[in-house]
């Protein structure tokens, strides 16, 4: 600190450090107590008694936990796959043609992103009462509506993502190709499909995280045998603060921030990639 | 970009899948819920759609309507308060040095990446009676109490007998509280966008003529930022407008909005076509903050070409 603070670094002002240091402190201490506490040898969840793995344990010998894990893992894997097609075959529709009715169009899909979540939970809530939608079927069919309700607000942002990456794209290729003889479908597949490959794995990404995360619309979809991972924390959460919730909590954080994190990891070296093919 | 016309055959295989799901499984069930704000309930679970307005005339009610208000202030609030904590930090990220941007930007918008659900539960932790803040501020007391009595004026008791822990949770603070810090994220991100494309030498030409850190501030900086600040506040206000989960775990009896309020006419009070059309309100309401930034965009995009 031997330079003197200028008039415009801001960043070395002391009250701007203080608003900085506040903020931080208030979003992180929640969480860091959180992950902290969920090692602790209490159940009083406060004082510190030493560290143990027990909570973990706890919460893997939940059954009624691991299950509605299962079931968010196996909603989330299920969503991903369709929203990724879905939102792939939007982004290629909006990028490639010209049609009576695009901006209208593009406005509809946008509507799952911008509605508010409670509103699109009743939505799927009477739609599916309405259709009488079977709500016995056997396991992995069971979680069909909840699965449905995911894909459709997963899938506008799979769109948005990759009509991003398309942006960069260079149409000339497209027609090279077609000009030396490649049908649409192998235009599709050897261009299109490799070129929208990063985009199509962070929407991808982003997908199956907005689908884990999820807790109003699911709420609103599931039933008593069709419990997620969220809509199980909330019904524990309800009743009481307990390490064993921590525990379960932090395992889900430190996935998907992991998640999160590849996702990036995977888009930078894509552009890094594109960048270097470039220059 | 070529005309649908030139290739209808692909053009129907690309656009007919995304399409009919969009349709089926979105626009199908929001007009359902549309058509059931006009309805009227026959018995307990029987519904007749009659045309009526009465659900939307139930929720003019003072009861109703005063849950509205509740929302718009809770939700202006939450907004009010972020851009406050926001900006300092939008800006201390612009000006620091470059090697620590993308590491402060990464700390805003990694609490972002964990369920909304857990930071709710994880402040609910920290809050509540028996939770840290308490204990932090018990801790204090104690520490106090002793050095009173260690100055021999223990026996006063002039904090009191013992230690009252603060009501932090389930009223109408906590629930602000609770949106703050869910929805900070989307205040900084838009604002730190605005202000890093700012063009330092005007601050500096501001601040040569003589004018004040705060005359500069208020005359230069602000109106420079003012895209991104409508934006944040937009994106601050909308998903705080139509919060279900804060409220419902951090707010007392008092302190319901609008998807509470929905939430219940669906699962426990069994009235869908009175909670379709508090939901359809809500939706206008949020199409209604949407437009005005369209609005606003569209007439600074004007002044720009002019």
């Amino acid at each position: 600190m031997a330079t003197p603070v200028g008039p415009l670094d801001y960043a070395r002002r002391t009250w701007v450090r203080l608003m900085l240091m506040v903020v931080f402190v208030f979003l992180y201490a929640p969480i860091v107590t959180l992950i902290a506490f969920s090692f602790n040898d209490s159940r009083r969840n406060i004082v510190w008694q030493g560290f143990t793995l027990d909570y973990y344990g706890k919460a893997l010998r939940n059954d009624s936990l691991i299950e509605a894990f299962g079931n968010s893992l196996t909603i989330a894997l299920a969503s991903t796959i369709i929203s990724i097609i879905l939102g792939a075959l939007v982004a290629v529709l909006l990028w490639r043609f010209r049609f009576p009715g695009r901006a209208g169009y593009e406005g509809a899909m946008a509507l799952p992103i911008v509605i508010p979540e409670i509103c699109m939970g009743v939505a799927m809530l009477a739609f599916f009462s309405r259709v009488g939608w079977p709500s016995d079927l056997p396991w992995p069919f069971s979680l069909s509506a909840i699965t449905i309700a995911h894909v459709s607000f997963s899938f506008p942002f799979v769109a948005v993502v990759v009509r991003a990456r398309l942006e960069g794209f260079n149409r000339e290729l497209a027609e090279a190709a077609q000009d030396l003889g490649a049908t649409e479908w192998q235009v599709f597949r050897d261009i299109m499909i490799p070129f929208m490959r990063p985009g199509l794995v962070a929407g991808g990404m982003l997908a199956f995280t907005l689908s884990l995360d999820d807790f109003v619309i699911t709420f609103f979809t599931s039933g008593p045998n069709t419990v997620t991972f969220p809509v199980k924390v909330y019904s524990m959460v309800r009743f009481s603060v307990t390490p064993e919730v921590n525990a379960a909590s932090t395992i889900l954080i430190v996935i998907t921030v992991a998640l999160t994190a590849t996702a990036l990891w995977l888009q930078n070296r894509a552009n890094d990639k594109a960048e270097r093919a470039a220059g | 970009m070529e005309s649908w016309r030139r290739n209808p055959l692909v053009f129907w295989i690309i656009g007919l899948p995304p399409t009919a799901w969009l349709l089926g499984f979105f626009l199908i069930p929001l007009a359902l819920v549309w058509v059931l704000s006009f309805a009227e309930l026959r018995g307990v679970v029987d519904m007749e759609v009659t045309g009526t307005l009465s659900n939307y005339a139930r929720a003019i009610d003072p009861l109703y309507l005063q849950i509205f208000v509740k929302s718009f202030v809770f939700a202006g609030l939450t907004t009010v308060v972020s851009l406050v904590f926001g900006f300092p930090v939008a800006l201390a990220i612009v000006f620091a040095p470059r090697r620590w941007r993308a590491l402060l930007l990464l700390l805003v918008i990694l609490p972002f990446w964990t369920n909304l659900l857990i930071r709710t539960y994880a402040l609910i932790a920290v809050l509540r009676t028996r939770g840290f803040v308490n204990f932090t501020l018990e801790w204090f007391w104690d520490q106090a109490n002793a050095v009173l009595s260690l100055i021999g004026l223990g026996s006063l008791q002039l904090l009191g007998g013992r230690f009252e822990p603060l009501e932090l949770l389930y009223n109408n603070t906590a629930v602000v509280v609770g949106l703050v810090y869910v929805h900070l994220p989307f205040m900084v991100l838009p604002l730190y966008a605005s202000l890093e494309k700012l063009d330092r030498s005007l601050i500096e030409a501001a601040l040569d003529l003589g004018a004040s850190q705060l005359h500069a501030f208020r005359t230069v900086v602000v109106p420079l930022a003012l895209p991104g600040i409508i934006s944040g506040s937009i994106l601050v206000f909308i998903p705080a407008l139509g919060s279900f989960l804060t409220p419902d775990l951090l707010g007392g009896t008092d302190s319901q909005m609008i998807a509470n309020v929905i939430e219940r006419q669906f699962k426990s009070a069994n009235d869908w076509p009175f909670g379709s059309a508090l939901s359809f309100l809500l939706m206008y309401l949020t199409f209604g903050a949407l437009a005005l930034r369209a609005l606003y965009s569209r007439r600074t995009a004007g002044q720009g070409r002019g």
